[in-house]
Protein backbone atom coordinates (compact mmCIF):
# COMPACT_ATOMS: atom_id res chain seq x y z
CA UNK A 1 0.00 0.00 0.00
CA UNK A 2 1.46 3.01 -1.04
CA UNK A 3 1.05 6.28 0.53
CA UNK A 4 -1.91 7.27 -1.20
CA UNK A 5 -3.56 4.25 0.14
CA UNK A 6 -2.72 5.00 3.42
CA UNK A 7 -4.39 8.89 3.21
CA UNK A 8 -6.95 7.08 1.38
CA UNK A 9 -7.64 4.52 4.22
CA UNK A 10 -7.50 7.04 6.48
CA UNK A 11 -9.59 9.84 5.10
CA UNK A 12 -12.74 6.78 4.23
CA UNK A 13 -12.40 6.20 8.00
CA UNK A 14 -12.46 9.01 8.89
CA UNK A 15 -15.95 9.84 7.46
CA UNK A 16 -17.42 7.20 9.37
CA UNK A 17 -15.69 8.10 12.71
CA UNK A 18 -17.82 10.93 12.38
CA UNK A 19 -21.59 11.48 11.93
CA UNK A 20 -20.79 12.73 7.77
CA UNK A 21 -21.30 9.17 6.85
CA UNK A 22 -23.99 8.82 8.81
CA UNK A 23 -25.79 11.86 7.59
CA UNK A 24 -24.75 12.20 4.01
CA UNK A 25 -26.07 8.47 3.01
CA UNK A 26 -29.51 8.63 4.78
CA UNK A 27 -29.76 12.17 2.96
CA UNK A 28 -28.70 11.18 -0.46
CA UNK A 29 -30.82 7.97 0.01
CA UNK A 30 -34.16 9.71 1.10
CA UNK A 31 -34.59 12.52 -1.66
CA UNK A 32 -32.94 10.00 -4.59
CA UNK A 33 -36.27 8.00 -3.50
CA UNK A 34 -38.65 10.46 -3.04
CA UNK A 35 -37.49 11.57 -5.98
CA UNK A 36 -37.38 8.96 -8.05
CA UNK A 37 -40.82 8.24 -6.06
CA UNK A 38 -42.86 11.62 -5.99
CA UNK A 39 -41.32 13.43 -8.69
CA UNK A 40 -40.26 11.61 -11.06
CA UNK A 41 -43.73 9.26 -11.47
CA UNK A 42 -41.79 5.52 -11.01
CA UNK A 43 -45.02 3.74 -10.25
CA UNK A 44 -47.55 5.96 -13.09
CA UNK A 45 -45.41 5.50 -15.72
CA UNK A 46 -45.61 1.93 -15.96
CA UNK A 47 -42.36 1.13 -17.34
CA UNK A 48 -39.14 -0.87 -16.26
CA UNK A 49 -36.30 1.57 -16.26
CA UNK A 50 -34.54 3.58 -14.05
CA UNK A 51 -34.35 6.75 -15.81
CA UNK A 52 -36.55 8.94 -13.30
CA UNK A 53 -34.19 8.07 -10.64
CA UNK A 54 -30.88 8.73 -12.30
CA UNK A 55 -32.45 11.88 -14.43
CA UNK A 56 -32.47 13.24 -10.81
CA UNK A 57 -28.76 12.79 -9.65
CA UNK A 58 -26.74 15.75 -10.99
CA UNK A 59 -29.30 17.89 -9.10
CA UNK A 60 -28.89 15.86 -5.92
CA UNK A 61 -25.03 15.52 -6.48
CA UNK A 62 -25.17 19.73 -6.98
CA UNK A 63 -26.33 20.08 -3.47
CA UNK A 64 -24.58 17.42 -1.59
CA UNK A 65 -21.34 16.70 -3.15
CA UNK A 66 -20.20 20.32 -2.23
CA UNK A 67 -21.57 19.54 1.11
CA UNK A 68 -18.96 16.60 1.39
CA UNK A 69 -16.20 18.46 -0.82
CA UNK A 70 -16.20 21.36 1.01
CA UNK A 71 -14.23 20.19 4.51
CA UNK A 72 -11.83 18.46 2.17
CA UNK A 73 -8.82 21.06 2.36
CA UNK A 74 -10.89 23.94 3.92
CA UNK A 75 -10.60 21.26 7.34
CA UNK A 76 -7.24 20.79 6.92
CA UNK A 77 -6.11 24.59 6.71
CA UNK A 78 -8.23 25.39 9.76
CA UNK A 79 -7.61 22.70 11.91
CA UNK A 80 -3.32 23.38 10.81
CA UNK A 81 -2.87 19.65 9.96
CA UNK A 82 -2.36 21.04 6.24
CA UNK A 83 1.04 22.15 7.89
CA UNK A 84 1.43 17.84 9.36
CA UNK A 85 0.59 16.89 6.16
CA UNK A 86 2.60 18.74 3.53
CA UNK A 87 5.93 17.83 6.02
CA UNK A 88 5.16 14.15 5.82
CA UNK A 89 7.16 12.80 3.12
CA UNK A 90 4.34 12.67 0.33
CA UNK A 91 4.41 14.38 -2.73
CA UNK A 92 1.07 17.29 -3.54
CA UNK A 93 0.26 15.01 -6.07
CA UNK A 94 -0.60 12.15 -3.30
CA UNK A 95 -2.30 13.69 -1.25
CA UNK A 96 -4.84 15.75 -3.48
CA UNK A 97 -5.06 11.97 -5.13
CA UNK A 98 -5.76 10.02 -1.73
CA UNK A 99 -7.59 12.57 -0.06
CA UNK A 100 -10.19 12.72 -3.69
CA UNK A 101 -10.32 8.89 -4.19
CA UNK A 102 -11.65 8.49 -0.08
CA UNK A 103 -14.23 11.22 -0.86
CA UNK A 104 -15.04 9.60 -4.78
CA UNK A 105 -15.15 6.41 -2.61
CA UNK A 106 -16.97 7.51 -0.16
CA UNK A 107 -20.42 8.91 -2.40
CA UNK A 108 -19.52 5.54 -4.63
CA UNK A 109 -21.06 3.92 -1.33
CA UNK A 110 -23.52 6.26 -0.67
CA UNK A 111 -24.51 5.35 -4.48
CA UNK A 112 -24.02 1.75 -4.05
CA UNK A 113 -26.35 1.86 -1.39
CA UNK A 114 -29.64 2.54 -3.95
CA UNK A 115 -29.44 -0.94 -4.81
CA UNK A 116 -33.19 -1.26 -3.24
CA UNK A 117 -34.79 0.83 -6.22
CA UNK A 118 -32.35 -1.81 -8.88
CA UNK A 119 -34.25 -4.83 -7.13
CA UNK A 120 -37.56 -3.27 -6.94
CA UNK A 121 -37.79 -2.26 -10.45
CA UNK A 122 -36.50 -5.57 -11.47
CA UNK A 123 -39.25 -7.35 -9.30
CA UNK A 124 -41.91 -5.59 -10.82
CA UNK A 125 -40.82 -5.99 -14.45
CA UNK A 126 -37.55 -6.77 -16.78
CA UNK A 127 -35.60 -3.61 -17.00
CA UNK A 128 -32.77 -3.32 -19.26
CA UNK A 129 -30.00 -4.13 -17.24
CA UNK A 130 -26.73 -3.80 -19.14
CA UNK A 131 -28.62 0.11 -19.28
CA UNK A 132 -28.68 0.33 -15.66
CA UNK A 133 -25.40 -0.63 -15.33
CA UNK A 134 -24.30 1.89 -17.52
CA UNK A 135 -26.33 4.09 -15.93
CA UNK A 136 -24.63 4.00 -12.27
CA UNK A 137 -21.41 4.33 -14.06
CA UNK A 138 -22.25 7.57 -15.16
CA UNK A 139 -23.32 8.88 -11.99
CA UNK A 140 -20.31 7.63 -10.60
CA UNK A 141 -18.47 9.33 -13.06
CA UNK A 142 -20.34 12.30 -12.71
CA UNK A 143 -20.16 12.66 -9.01
CA UNK A 144 -16.18 12.17 -9.47
CA UNK A 145 -16.74 15.16 -11.30
CA UNK A 146 -18.53 17.48 -9.06
CA UNK A 147 -16.14 16.02 -6.50
CA UNK A 148 -13.04 17.27 -8.08
CA UNK A 149 -14.67 20.73 -8.76
CA UNK A 150 -15.80 20.81 -5.01
CA UNK A 151 -11.62 19.65 -3.74
CA UNK A 152 -10.49 22.42 -5.78
CA UNK A 153 -13.02 25.32 -4.31
CA UNK A 154 -11.83 24.07 -0.93
CA UNK A 155 -8.71 24.12 -1.41
CA UNK A 156 -9.18 28.18 -2.25
CA UNK A 157 -10.63 28.93 1.01
CA UNK A 158 -10.57 28.17 5.03
CA UNK A 159 -13.64 28.92 4.98
CA UNK A 160 -16.18 25.81 4.16
CA UNK A 161 -19.83 28.22 3.60
CA UNK A 162 -17.70 30.39 0.85
CA UNK A 163 -16.41 26.72 -0.22
CA UNK A 164 -19.79 25.25 -0.55
CA UNK A 165 -21.37 28.24 -2.24
CA UNK A 166 -18.79 28.82 -4.79
CA UNK A 167 -18.71 24.65 -5.73
CA UNK A 168 -22.18 24.80 -6.16
CA UNK A 169 -22.53 27.92 -8.64
CA UNK A 170 -19.45 26.45 -10.48
CA UNK A 171 -21.19 22.86 -10.97
CA UNK A 172 -24.40 24.58 -12.11
CA UNK A 173 -22.15 25.99 -14.81
CA UNK A 174 -21.10 22.77 -15.81
CA UNK A 175 -24.45 21.23 -15.29
CA UNK A 176 -26.04 23.67 -17.42
CA UNK A 177 -23.49 24.41 -20.02
CA UNK A 178 -25.63 22.60 -22.73
CA UNK A 179 -28.34 25.42 -22.21
CA UNK A 180 -29.83 28.97 -23.27
CA UNK A 181 -29.64 29.77 -19.71
CA UNK A 182 -25.71 29.93 -19.70
CA UNK A 183 -25.13 29.85 -23.39
CA UNK A 184 -26.94 33.18 -23.93
CA UNK A 185 -24.32 34.69 -21.63
CA UNK A 186 -21.66 34.03 -24.73
CA UNK A 187 -23.78 33.70 -28.04
CA UNK A 188 -24.20 37.34 -28.61
CA UNK A 189 -20.22 37.79 -28.95
CA UNK A 190 -18.59 34.75 -29.15
CA UNK A 191 -17.94 31.82 -32.04
CA UNK A 192 -19.67 29.32 -32.65
CA UNK A 193 -17.29 26.98 -32.41
CA UNK A 194 -16.70 28.27 -28.68
CA UNK A 195 -20.11 27.87 -28.15
CA UNK A 196 -20.17 24.08 -29.18
CA UNK A 197 -17.04 23.77 -26.76
CA UNK A 198 -18.78 25.36 -23.91
CA UNK A 199 -21.91 23.20 -24.53
CA UNK A 200 -19.95 19.70 -24.90
CA UNK A 201 -18.80 20.72 -21.23
CA UNK A 202 -22.39 20.00 -19.88
CA UNK A 203 -22.50 17.82 -17.48
CA UNK A 204 -25.92 16.42 -18.39
CA UNK A 205 -24.94 15.67 -22.19
CA UNK A 206 -22.27 12.98 -21.24
CA UNK A 207 -23.98 11.36 -18.43
CA UNK A 208 -27.64 10.71 -20.09
CA UNK A 209 -25.27 9.55 -23.19
CA UNK A 210 -24.33 7.10 -20.41
CA UNK A 211 -27.66 6.78 -18.63
CA UNK A 212 -28.75 5.52 -22.36
CA UNK A 213 -27.35 2.67 -22.37
CA UNK A 214 -24.08 4.02 -24.40
CA UNK A 215 -20.59 3.49 -23.38
CA UNK A 216 -18.98 6.05 -25.69
CA UNK A 217 -14.88 6.38 -25.15
CA UNK A 218 -15.67 10.40 -25.19
CA UNK A 219 -17.71 10.54 -22.49
CA UNK A 220 -15.53 8.36 -20.36
CA UNK A 221 -12.72 10.34 -21.35
CA UNK A 222 -14.92 13.45 -20.96
CA UNK A 223 -15.40 12.87 -17.05
CA UNK A 224 -11.74 11.56 -16.56
CA UNK A 225 -9.98 14.34 -17.60
CA UNK A 226 -12.42 16.92 -16.34
CA UNK A 227 -11.56 14.92 -12.88
CA UNK A 228 -7.53 15.24 -14.00
CA UNK A 229 -8.11 18.94 -14.15
CA UNK A 230 -9.68 20.15 -11.51
CA UNK A 231 -7.64 17.88 -9.06
CA UNK A 232 -4.69 19.71 -11.06
CA UNK A 233 -6.10 23.08 -10.48
CA UNK A 234 -6.36 21.83 -6.64
CA UNK A 235 -2.65 21.09 -6.46
CA UNK A 236 -2.08 24.48 -8.18
CA UNK A 237 -4.44 26.02 -5.71
CA UNK A 238 -2.65 24.44 -2.37
CA UNK A 239 0.93 25.54 -3.83
CA UNK A 240 -0.38 28.49 -4.29
CA UNK A 241 -2.24 29.22 -0.75
CA UNK A 242 -1.06 26.90 1.35
CA UNK A 243 0.65 29.19 3.56
CA UNK A 244 -2.53 31.12 4.30
CA UNK B 1 30.94 18.14 14.64
CA UNK B 2 28.34 17.16 11.44
CA UNK B 3 25.91 19.57 10.72
CA UNK B 4 22.35 18.28 10.28
CA UNK B 5 20.64 21.21 9.42
CA UNK B 6 21.63 24.27 7.11
CA UNK B 7 20.27 27.74 6.16
CA UNK B 8 22.10 29.62 3.63
CA UNK B 9 20.43 33.20 3.66
CA UNK B 10 17.27 31.99 4.10
CA UNK B 11 14.54 34.20 3.18
CA UNK B 12 10.75 34.74 2.95
CA UNK B 13 8.62 37.96 2.29
CA UNK B 14 4.67 38.05 1.93
CA UNK B 15 3.86 41.09 0.15
CA UNK B 16 5.91 44.21 1.19
CA UNK B 17 6.55 42.51 4.61
CA UNK B 18 9.81 40.23 5.04
CA UNK B 19 9.37 37.73 7.21
CA UNK B 20 12.95 36.19 7.58
CA UNK B 21 15.47 37.98 6.30
CA UNK B 22 18.68 36.27 5.08
CA UNK B 23 18.77 33.77 8.08
CA UNK B 24 21.99 31.49 7.98
CA UNK B 25 23.12 28.78 10.37
CA UNK B 26 24.13 25.34 10.93
CA UNK B 27 23.06 23.08 13.57
CA UNK B 28 25.01 19.78 14.89
CA UNK B 29 24.25 16.45 16.23
CA UNK B 30 24.13 16.64 19.91
CA UNK B 31 22.72 20.61 19.61
CA UNK B 32 19.30 21.61 20.98
CA UNK B 33 19.40 25.01 19.32
CA UNK B 34 16.52 27.34 20.83
CA UNK B 35 14.45 30.23 19.09
CA UNK B 36 14.08 32.96 20.99
CA UNK B 37 12.57 35.94 19.97
CA UNK B 38 8.91 38.16 20.24
CA UNK B 39 5.96 37.27 18.50
CA UNK B 40 6.03 38.25 14.80
CA UNK B 41 9.86 37.49 14.41
CA UNK B 42 10.08 34.69 12.11
CA UNK B 43 10.69 32.32 14.23
CA UNK B 44 7.73 30.17 12.81
CA UNK B 45 8.20 31.26 9.09
CA UNK B 46 12.08 29.67 9.68
CA UNK B 47 10.80 26.93 11.08
CA UNK B 48 8.22 25.89 8.32
CA UNK B 49 10.96 26.82 5.89
CA UNK B 50 13.12 24.56 7.19
CA UNK B 51 10.35 21.57 6.88
CA UNK B 52 9.23 21.88 3.52
CA UNK B 53 6.17 23.34 4.35
CA UNK B 54 6.45 26.73 2.93
CA UNK B 55 8.93 27.69 -0.17
CA UNK B 56 11.69 30.25 0.87
CA UNK B 57 11.52 33.49 -1.49
CA UNK B 58 15.52 33.01 -1.52
CA UNK B 59 18.51 31.29 -0.18
CA UNK B 60 18.35 27.30 0.89
CA UNK B 61 17.69 25.02 3.75
CA UNK B 62 19.47 21.44 3.97
CA UNK B 63 18.55 18.87 6.49
CA UNK B 64 20.98 16.30 6.85
CA UNK B 65 22.33 17.18 3.95
CA UNK B 66 18.99 17.06 1.58
CA UNK B 67 18.47 20.14 -0.35
CA UNK B 68 14.58 20.30 1.44
CA UNK B 69 13.16 22.17 -1.99
CA UNK B 70 15.29 19.70 -4.71
CA UNK B 71 15.12 16.63 -2.68
CA UNK B 72 11.93 17.13 -0.22
CA UNK B 73 11.05 13.86 0.48
CA UNK B 74 14.50 12.09 1.37
CA UNK B 75 14.72 15.36 3.43
CA UNK B 76 11.44 15.30 5.38
CA UNK B 77 12.20 11.46 5.72
CA UNK B 78 14.87 12.56 8.18
CA UNK B 79 12.71 14.90 9.56
CA UNK B 80 10.54 15.16 12.53
CA UNK B 81 8.15 18.23 13.02
CA UNK B 82 5.72 20.00 15.63
CA UNK B 83 3.98 22.09 14.38
CA UNK B 84 2.83 25.22 16.63
CA UNK B 85 -0.41 24.48 18.45
CA UNK B 86 0.00 20.48 17.85
CA UNK B 87 -2.68 20.04 15.06
CA UNK B 88 -4.33 16.90 14.70
CA UNK B 89 -6.76 14.64 13.29
CA UNK B 90 -9.49 15.38 15.98
CA UNK B 91 -11.68 12.44 15.44
CA UNK B 92 -8.87 9.85 15.37
CA UNK B 93 -8.00 8.54 18.41
CA UNK B 94 -3.48 8.88 19.83
CA UNK B 95 -3.35 5.07 18.64
CA UNK B 96 -4.75 4.82 15.46
CA UNK B 97 -3.06 8.52 14.21
CA UNK B 98 0.35 7.36 15.36
CA UNK B 99 -0.26 4.16 13.28
CA UNK B 100 -1.30 6.57 10.32
CA UNK B 101 1.90 8.99 10.87
CA UNK B 102 4.17 5.67 11.04
CA UNK B 103 2.70 4.43 7.72
CA UNK B 104 3.02 7.35 5.79
CA UNK B 105 6.70 7.24 7.26
CA UNK B 106 6.37 4.09 5.37
CA UNK B 107 6.69 1.70 8.36
CA UNK B 108 4.41 -1.36 7.85
CA UNK B 109 3.88 -4.85 10.08
CA UNK B 110 5.89 -5.60 13.34
CA UNK B 111 7.90 -2.92 12.71
CA UNK B 112 5.10 -0.63 12.68
CA UNK B 113 3.30 -1.69 15.74
CA UNK B 114 6.47 -2.06 17.68
CA UNK B 115 7.35 1.39 16.98
CA UNK B 116 4.03 2.98 17.64
CA UNK B 117 4.04 1.18 21.49
CA UNK B 118 7.33 2.54 22.08
CA UNK B 119 7.24 5.70 21.32
CA UNK B 120 3.54 5.49 22.96
CA UNK B 121 5.23 4.47 25.99
CA UNK B 122 8.12 7.00 25.69
CA UNK B 123 5.31 10.20 25.72
CA UNK B 124 2.87 8.03 28.35
CA UNK B 125 -0.05 8.33 26.19
CA UNK B 126 -0.97 5.00 26.90
CA UNK B 127 -4.20 5.09 29.25
CA UNK B 128 -5.89 7.49 26.15
CA UNK B 129 -4.63 5.68 23.43
CA UNK B 130 -8.28 4.78 22.83
CA UNK B 131 -10.47 8.02 23.18
CA UNK B 132 -10.88 10.70 20.40
CA UNK B 133 -7.77 13.13 19.97
CA UNK B 134 -11.06 15.90 20.20
CA UNK B 135 -11.64 14.87 23.73
CA UNK B 136 -8.28 15.22 24.91
CA UNK B 137 -7.02 17.46 27.60
CA UNK B 138 -4.06 20.16 26.03
CA UNK B 139 -0.92 18.48 27.65
CA UNK B 140 -2.50 14.96 26.09
CA UNK B 141 -2.44 16.97 22.42
CA UNK B 142 0.71 18.20 22.71
CA UNK B 143 2.05 14.58 23.55
CA UNK B 144 0.16 13.30 20.36
CA UNK B 145 2.02 15.89 18.60
CA UNK B 146 5.19 15.55 19.97
CA UNK B 147 4.52 11.59 19.48
CA UNK B 148 4.14 11.68 15.88
CA UNK B 149 7.02 14.37 15.70
CA UNK B 150 9.25 11.34 17.02
CA UNK B 151 7.65 7.65 16.01
CA UNK B 152 10.47 7.69 13.17
CA UNK B 153 13.19 8.43 15.21
CA UNK B 154 14.53 11.28 13.07
CA UNK B 155 17.85 12.70 12.97
CA UNK B 156 16.38 16.29 12.91
CA UNK B 157 13.34 17.49 15.38
CA UNK B 158 12.07 20.90 14.88
CA UNK B 159 9.66 21.57 17.52
CA UNK B 160 7.40 24.98 17.13
CA UNK B 161 6.63 26.24 21.10
CA UNK B 162 6.60 22.44 22.42
CA UNK B 163 5.73 23.32 26.15
CA UNK B 164 3.60 26.29 25.50
CA UNK B 165 -0.09 26.01 27.28
CA UNK B 166 1.39 23.19 29.34
CA UNK B 167 1.37 23.27 33.41
CA UNK B 168 4.37 22.85 35.31
CA UNK B 169 4.37 19.23 35.85
CA UNK B 170 3.75 18.60 32.27
CA UNK B 171 7.14 20.88 31.35
CA UNK B 172 9.04 19.38 32.51
CA UNK B 173 7.76 16.23 31.34
CA UNK B 174 8.54 17.31 27.95
CA UNK B 175 11.58 18.97 28.62
CA UNK B 176 13.15 16.13 29.76
CA UNK B 177 11.68 14.08 26.77
CA UNK B 178 13.65 16.67 24.78
CA UNK B 179 17.25 16.28 26.75
CA UNK B 180 17.12 12.67 26.37
CA UNK B 181 16.77 12.57 23.10
CA UNK B 182 18.84 15.58 22.69
CA UNK B 183 21.97 13.13 22.78
CA UNK B 184 22.14 11.66 18.94
CA UNK B 185 19.65 13.95 17.52
CA UNK B 186 19.74 17.64 16.35
CA UNK B 187 17.15 20.05 17.87
CA UNK B 188 15.51 22.70 17.10
CA UNK B 189 12.76 24.61 19.26
CA UNK B 190 11.09 27.92 19.46
CA UNK B 191 9.96 29.08 22.95
CA UNK B 192 8.43 32.12 24.96
CA UNK B 193 10.11 30.59 27.97
CA UNK B 194 13.65 32.03 29.04
CA UNK B 195 13.90 29.49 31.21
CA UNK B 196 13.52 26.54 29.07
CA UNK B 197 16.95 27.85 27.42
CA UNK B 198 18.61 26.95 30.41
CA UNK B 199 16.24 23.65 31.45
CA UNK B 200 17.10 22.24 27.41
CA UNK B 201 18.91 24.19 25.15
CA UNK B 202 22.82 23.87 24.68
CA UNK B 203 22.24 27.27 22.26
CA UNK B 204 20.26 30.12 21.90
CA UNK B 205 19.40 32.30 19.20
CA UNK B 206 17.64 35.19 19.45
CA UNK B 207 15.63 36.63 16.88
CA UNK B 208 13.77 39.97 16.20
CA UNK B 209 12.08 41.39 12.85
CA UNK B 210 13.49 38.68 10.70
CA UNK B 211 17.46 38.92 11.79
CA UNK B 212 19.27 36.70 13.98
CA UNK B 213 20.14 39.13 16.92
CA UNK B 214 22.53 37.02 18.67
CA UNK B 215 23.87 33.22 18.79
CA UNK B 216 25.48 31.70 21.45
CA UNK B 217 25.16 29.45 24.63
CA UNK B 218 22.57 30.50 27.25
CA UNK B 219 25.33 31.27 29.73
CA UNK B 220 26.78 33.55 26.72
CA UNK B 221 23.76 35.43 26.53
CA UNK B 222 23.53 35.82 29.80
CA UNK B 223 26.87 37.36 29.99
CA UNK B 224 25.64 40.63 27.71
CA UNK B 225 22.79 40.89 30.63
CA UNK B 226 24.24 44.60 32.61
CA UNK B 227 23.72 42.79 35.72
CA UNK B 228 26.24 39.97 34.79
CA UNK B 229 28.15 38.89 37.53
CA UNK B 230 26.71 41.91 39.73
CA UNK B 231 26.69 41.24 43.46
CA UNK B 232 23.91 41.10 45.69
CA UNK B 233 24.63 42.25 48.99
CA UNK B 234 22.95 42.12 52.14
CA UNK B 235 23.88 43.71 55.72
CA UNK B 236 22.09 44.33 58.83
CA UNK B 237 21.86 46.99 60.20
CA UNK B 238 22.13 49.64 61.87
CA UNK B 239 25.11 51.01 59.39
CA UNK B 240 27.02 53.81 59.51
CA UNK B 241 26.53 56.75 56.18
CA UNK B 242 28.49 55.99 53.07
CA UNK B 243 28.34 52.39 52.93
CA UNK B 244 27.46 53.18 49.73
CA UNK B 245 30.79 55.22 49.02
CA UNK B 246 32.88 52.43 50.50
CA UNK B 247 31.29 49.84 48.35
CA UNK B 248 31.71 52.57 45.00
CA UNK B 249 35.66 52.23 46.02
CA UNK B 250 36.22 48.84 45.70
CA UNK B 251 38.33 48.21 42.81
CA UNK B 252 36.60 46.50 39.83
CA UNK B 253 33.06 48.36 40.85
CA UNK B 254 31.31 50.54 38.17
CA UNK B 255 28.27 51.32 40.12
CA UNK B 256 26.18 50.54 43.21
CA UNK B 257 22.36 50.71 42.91
CA UNK B 258 20.69 50.66 46.23
CA UNK B 259 18.07 48.46 46.63
CA UNK B 260 16.81 48.93 50.02
CA UNK B 261 17.97 51.07 52.68
CA UNK B 262 16.09 50.14 55.83
CA UNK B 263 16.57 50.72 59.59
CA UNK B 264 17.10 47.04 59.73
CA UNK B 265 18.51 46.03 56.67
CA UNK B 266 20.42 47.48 54.17
CA UNK B 267 20.84 46.03 50.23
CA UNK B 268 22.71 46.90 47.33
CA UNK B 269 23.04 45.74 43.80
CA UNK B 270 26.68 46.36 43.14
CA UNK B 271 27.71 46.11 39.37
CA UNK B 272 31.15 45.43 38.12
CA UNK B 273 33.17 47.52 35.34
CA UNK B 274 33.34 45.09 32.08
CA UNK B 275 30.85 42.30 33.53
CA UNK B 276 34.53 41.15 35.63
CA UNK B 277 33.72 38.81 38.68
CA UNK B 278 33.67 41.49 41.35
CA UNK B 279 32.84 38.96 44.37
CA UNK B 280 35.98 38.23 46.25
CA UNK B 281 36.98 41.93 45.64
CA UNK B 282 33.49 42.57 47.73
CA UNK B 283 33.71 40.23 50.16
CA UNK B 284 37.29 41.05 51.35
CA UNK B 285 35.71 44.74 51.84
CA UNK B 286 32.82 43.32 54.20
CA UNK B 287 35.56 41.28 56.11
CA UNK B 288 37.75 44.49 56.86
CA UNK B 289 34.74 46.73 57.50
CA UNK B 290 33.49 44.24 59.71
CA UNK B 291 29.88 44.44 57.86
CA UNK B 292 27.21 41.72 59.50
CA UNK B 293 26.41 40.19 56.04
CA UNK B 294 23.17 38.77 55.52
CA UNK B 295 23.19 37.76 52.37
CA UNK B 296 26.16 37.77 49.63
CA UNK B 297 25.63 36.47 45.79
CA UNK B 298 26.36 36.77 42.40
CA UNK B 299 23.48 37.46 39.85
CA UNK B 300 24.55 35.40 36.65
CA UNK B 301 22.10 37.62 34.60
CA UNK B 302 18.85 37.73 33.13
CA UNK B 303 18.05 36.06 30.04
CA UNK B 304 14.90 38.08 30.16
CA UNK B 305 16.72 41.69 30.48
CA UNK B 306 18.64 40.68 27.63
CA UNK B 307 16.15 39.39 25.81
CA UNK B 308 14.13 42.59 26.33
CA UNK B 309 17.26 44.50 25.89
CA UNK B 310 17.88 43.31 22.54
CA UNK B 311 14.47 43.04 21.00
CA UNK B 312 13.12 46.47 21.81
CA UNK B 313 16.34 48.53 21.84
CA UNK B 314 14.62 52.03 22.37
CA UNK B 315 13.49 50.69 25.93
CA UNK B 316 16.83 49.09 27.07
CA UNK B 317 17.55 52.11 29.07
CA UNK B 318 14.74 52.60 31.24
Amino acid sequence: MGRIGVIFKRELIGYFATPIAAVFIIIFLMLAGAFTFYLGDFFARGQADLIPFFDFHPWLYLVLIPALAMRLWAEERRGGTIELLFTLPVTLWEAVAGKFLAAWCFTGIALALTFPTWITVNILGEPDNGVILTSYLGSFLMAGGFMAIGSCVSALTKNQVIAFVISVVVGLGFVLSGFPMVLDVFSGWAPQFLLELISSFSFLTHFNALSRGVIDVRDLVYFLSLIGFWLFATALMLEWKKAE
Amino acid sequence: MESMVELRQLRKTFGPIVAVDEVSFTVGQGEVLGFLGPNGAGKSTTMKMITGFLTPTGGTAKVNGFNIQEQPLEAKKSLGYLPEGAPAYGEMTPLSFLVFIAEMRGFRGAELDCRVAETMEKVNLEGVAHQPIDTLSKGFKRRVGLAQAIVHDPAVLILDEPTDGLDPNQKHEVRGLIRTMARDKAIILSTHVLEEVHAVCTRAMIIAKGKVITDGTPAELEARSRRHNAVILRLRGPLPDGVQAVLEGVPGVKRVEVIDEGLAEHEYRILPADGQPIISAISQCVHRQDWDVVELSVDRGHLDEVFRSLTMPAQALT
